[in-house]
């Protein structure tokens, strides 16, 4: 089927097998692999890009479902140089060890800062229930979080 | 002697790491993301079954589907179906059963690999496995170690004729020490199976590069090094033909410490087709295949006067190997061994462990290796024994632990404590825990009846780290050594390329090891290029597990940047024109005693050595030193963890409230890297406590072989850490260091359990099988109210 998405600002024209993967699409179609895939189940949200705006598990969506639409990924959040506020507070709180679930969880969190910029530990715990991490206990990704929504112009409670 | 300088100086400073800005913009490099022109994707058949004879294989069809290019079982692979190796065979007579990489007649395990399928594509390739035709006879399962090692059992190898793997004695004397006690407490613990669940799922790329005979393995391992030395022998491929690289590497835990089935694979087929091929493991393989860790059965006695002071200590352990050996599997319980008598004055200490084969995932190393076990059985153990005799749990342990003056202290499992002070982060732990506001909470709830009661829990763990002094591991019978390299190389520019034998995989070396040359070179860390991982830049090393890296990788630094600045130093005296003794090193710069005008930056000297238009006689050109370190010891951090565990006694429903860790790793070079290693050690420690455990059922199917099925924690599930350390300084290590990759791991898993059995007590409940899920806790409190505890 032909698909027309535009991704980090790229428009791409391409045509995929029904049964793709938006995210197998991202990585092996476009060479996105920035982006990456963690588990089978949608549950560890190591592949969750923004479609349209909003958060979403790059393996539980078809590539199809995704024409007409905007994506960004990891990649295209910030160019090179500059950095988000989100990767800055990452960086700045060591928010990260091996770094694999990290996509993810930045634009996770990226999602939730705009749904909530001021959000309590409680709020920031739940809204990353759905992005597992196997190296960083949370702690430092919570107040990664936390940070990141004082450089945004919010503040946690 | 180098000075340190003292100025600049990174070390001990929380310096951000130089890994994030690619890892936070997505310009990472996971095996997963290498496509090479020309690449075959492989997919594997694996056993839906634990235990089964293959009457009849057929990959003939597979061949007939889409872009399939090749298919192999067992017979078309032939001699390239290599047997995945065991470097630690623990005694004389150890049965080590063959371990080919494809199944031959039989399958010992679901997720045992029977057939590979080659495609264009991995999506074509996971398609052809349908074609593939399987008959089993199924035989029966052996899946729980007690009835492995009873009269009548099925034998998991046939030609072994027994289930034993070996049994392993160390020790004596219990039986006269518990001869004289006044108390003896025995418990049965099971330390239960896990899975590692790095989030990287593996992946493996292996190519014949063209220019050369060389076949370069990409791979997602903490072993680069050692895999090249396993392969090489596994495969027949002459070593100095095999580069093995491990890019980025998405957390290992241990469960990237292997030679897996699936390397050697995919390294054959690369040689055999001639071409690159791949194979990157779904989330659902990497749970039966990928070795798990933990599951033993501890059977635990301690004997004490009635004053509490402790006289001996007995341990009996089934130790599961799962279906066969891989790298250590029959060595981790032996890193255990030792660590039973934990922090303990004691007289006598008996162990044995019998290892046992299952028709289940093999065993190997995860988090700890060992130590978890150990620590569990010894810090619930005291908590128990304490409730027996009255005594208030720290008070045992403060009356019982070697004390700070006694240093170096060796203990009866023969090991030679070098240093530590349990008073100092005890102190601290309890003030940070408000221990007795807490205690004082407890006995209300307690005296009003309320149906959350409130525990405390206490782990006061110390471990062996910094794996390990080569004479050690040899008389252990372990086949290689524990040894690390370093070789800094001063570049004409004045920048440093400092190639280590360690391999991250999240730690942090880039930065941490930068902070090291840095302050011994006086070059500022961003000038430092940290090389490793890679067989071709790095040829030598023994990679990153056992908190090794620092405590071991960490001396060869300092050595190899020492040497380096004693080389810089004459060619520096050369140009000041005056002798070696007259120079000091200060801030990067070689000065003239007393004449601080006169100096020469270490630069200057890394020019000069390029040129090599005016060096000393006898100097040779360009600027380089190495060391290769074998550590002294081991390492042994510690530390007190404290849990706070509100249980309703109504639901069984746990929540952890508080969290307090004071550890003890020495010398920290980098104490926010050190934080975070603390905190991720902690989830994992404690998910074993209330979260994660493996459950095969009686056919040997593991139901637990999903993200979906075995309970990871989210954020959700954990609390924020109140973190703190004290200082104690190692004095077998030249930097002061200990380890810290493992610490959070092993000591806080008896925390929470110890918490959650202080809180039901009273009700009559003296154990709780981990995980502590609420089912399993209100279970235990029926059986205590019936009258049914140990």
């Amino acid at each position: 089927m032909h698909i027309s998405v535009s991704v980090d600002g790229t428009l791409y024209e391409a045509d995929v097998e029904p049964r793709t993967l938006l995210v197998h699409w991202l990585r092996e179609g476009i060479g996105k692999v920035g982006t990456v895939v963690g588990c089978d189940t949608s549950n560890c949200g190591a592949c969750t890009v923004l479609l349209d705006g909003r958060s979403v598990k790059s393996c539980s969506v078809l590539a199809v479902q995704a024409d007409g639409s905007s994506v960004t990924t990891i990649q295209g959040l910030s160019d090179g140089n500059e950095w988000h506020p989100v990767q800055t507070a990452f960086k700045e709180c060591h928010g990260l060890q091996c770094g694999y679930c990290t996509p993810g969880m930045v634009m996770s969190t990226v999602d939730l800062l705009s749904e909530n910029p001021n959000p309590t530990e409680a709020e920031i715990r739940e809204g990353l229930e759905g992005n597992l991490c196997r190296c960083t206990g949370y702690h430092n990704i919570v107040k990664s979080v936390a940070y990141a929504a004082e450089l945004m112009g919010g503040s946690t409670k | 002697m180098t000075e340190v300088i003292d100025t600049a100086t990174a070390m001990g400073r929380p310096i951000r790491r130089k890994e994030d800005a690619r890892l936070l913009h997505g310009q990472t490099n996971w095996t997963d993301n290498i496509q090479l022109p020309g690449t075959l994707h492989m997919a594997i058949l694996r056993s839906p079954m634990a235990h089964a004879r293959i009457t009849n294989l057929d990959v003939s069809g597979a061949l007939k589907m889409p872009n399939v290019v090749a298919a192999f079982g067992a017979a078309e692979l032939g001699e390239l179906n290599g047997s995945v190796p065991c470097v630690w065979p623990v005694t004389d007579d150890i049965v080590m059963p063959a371990f080919p990489a494809l199944a031959v007649d039989k399958v010992r395990h679901v997720g045992d690999c029977i057939a590979v399928v080659l495609a264009t594509d991995a999506v074509h390739a996971a398609d052809a496995l349908e074609a593939i035709q399987v008959d089993y006879e199924p035989l029966p399962a052996v899946v729980s170690m007690e009835s492995a090692i009873s009269e009548g059992s099925a034998f998991v190898h046939d030609d072994k004729g027994t289930n034993t793997c070996y049994v392993y004695n160390l020790g004596g004397g219990y039986d006269e020490a518990a001869a004289k006690a006044d108390v003896i407490v025995k418990r049965r613990f099971i330390n239960q199976r896990l899975i590692p669940a790095f989030m990287e799922p593996r992946c493996v790329v292996a190519a014949p590069m063209g220019m050369s005979d060389e076949i370069t393995i990409w791979t997602s391992t903490q072993i680069p090094h050692v895999l090249r030395v396993l392969l090489a022998l596994v495969t027949g491929i002459p070593e100095n033909n095999l580069r093995v690289v491990a890019p980025d590497v998405g957390g290992g835990f241990g469960g990237k410490l292997q030679c897996y089935r699936e390397e050697i694979l995919v390294t054959q087929l690369a040689r055999k087709l001639g071409r690159p091929v791949k194979w990157t493991e779904t989330r659902s393989e990497d749970m039966v295949a990928t070795h798990h860790g933990r599951d033993q059965i501890q059977d635990i006695e301690i004997a004490a006067t009635s004053e509490g002071k402790m006289l001996g200590l007995k341990v009996t352990l089934l130790a599961n190997m799962g279906a066969y050996l891989q790298i250590i599997t029959p060595g981790v319980p032996l890193l255990g061994m030792f660590m039973y008598p934990g922090i303990y004055k004691m007289d006598a200490y008996d162990f044995k462990c019998t290892g046992v084969f299952t028709n289940t995932t093999p065993t190997d190393a995860y988090r700890g290796a060992g130590r978890p076990e150990s620590t569990y059985a010894i810090e619930r153990i005291v908590d128990e024994l304490a409730a027996e005799l009255g005594m208030e749990p720290m008070e045992l342990r403060k009356k019982n632990w070697i004390k700070h003056e006694e240093f170096p202290f060796t203990t009866v499992a023969g090991l030679t404590y070098d240093t530590g002070n349990y008073e100092a982060a005890t102190a601290r732990a309890l003030e940070l825990f408000d221990y007795d506001g807490l205690r004082a909470e407890q006995a209300e709830r307690r005296a009003s009846g309320d149906p959350v009661q409130l525990g405390i829990g206490i782990s006061t763990f110390t471990e062996m780290c910094g794996l390990a002094p080569s004479r050690t591991l040899g008389a252990l019978k372990y086949v290689a050594g524990g040894w690390e390299h370093c070789t800094i190389r001063l570049l004409p520019t004045g920048k440093v390329e400092l190639v280590t034998g360690t391999s991250p995989h999240g730690q942090g070396h880039e930065t941490a090891w930068s902070q090291i040359a840095s302050s011994i070179l006086g070059v500022p860390v961003e000038d430092i290029e940290v090389i490793h991982s890679d067989t071709g830049r790095s040829p030598y090393g023994m990679d990153t597990y056992g908190s090794r890296s620092l405590a071991v990788g960490g001396q060869a630094i300092k050595k190899a940047a020492d040497r380096l600045v004693e080389k810089a130093r004459v060619i520096a005296a050369h140009q000041l024109e005056c002798s070696v003794e007259d120079i000091e090193f200060v801030n990067g710069s070689f000065r003239v005693k007393g004449d601080p005008e006169k100096a020469q930056p270490l630069g200057a000297v890394a020019f000069e050595a390029f040129t090599g238009h005016n060096l000393p006689p006898g100097v040779e050109p360009t600027l380089s030193a190495e060391a290769t370190v074998d550590p002294e010891d081991f390492s042994y951090p510690h530390g007190t963890h404290l849990a706070a565990m509100e249980v309703d006694t109504e639901t069984g429903k746990v929540k952890l409230r508080k969290y307090v860790c004071v550890d003890d790793v020495g010398v920290q070079v980098n104490p926010m890297i050190v934080e975070g290693q603390v905190h991720g050690g902690l989830a994992q420690g404690i998910a074993q406590a209330l979260y994660e455990g493996v459950i095969y059922d009686e056919d040997g199917n593991l139901k637990t072989a999903s993200l979906a099925d075995y309970l990871l924690p989210s954020a959700m599930d954990l609390p924020s850490f109140i973190t703190d350390t004290t200082v104690t300084p190692s004095t077998t290590h030249p930097l002061g260091t200990k380890g810290v990759g493992e610490a959070g791991a092993i000591a806080s898993t008896p925390a929470i359990m110890n918490g959650i059995v202080d809180a039901l007590r009273p009700l009559g409940v003296n154990d709780v099988t981990m995980p502590a899920a609420p089912m399993t806790v209100w279970r235990a409190i029926q059986a205590a109210k019936a009258g049914g505890a140990a």
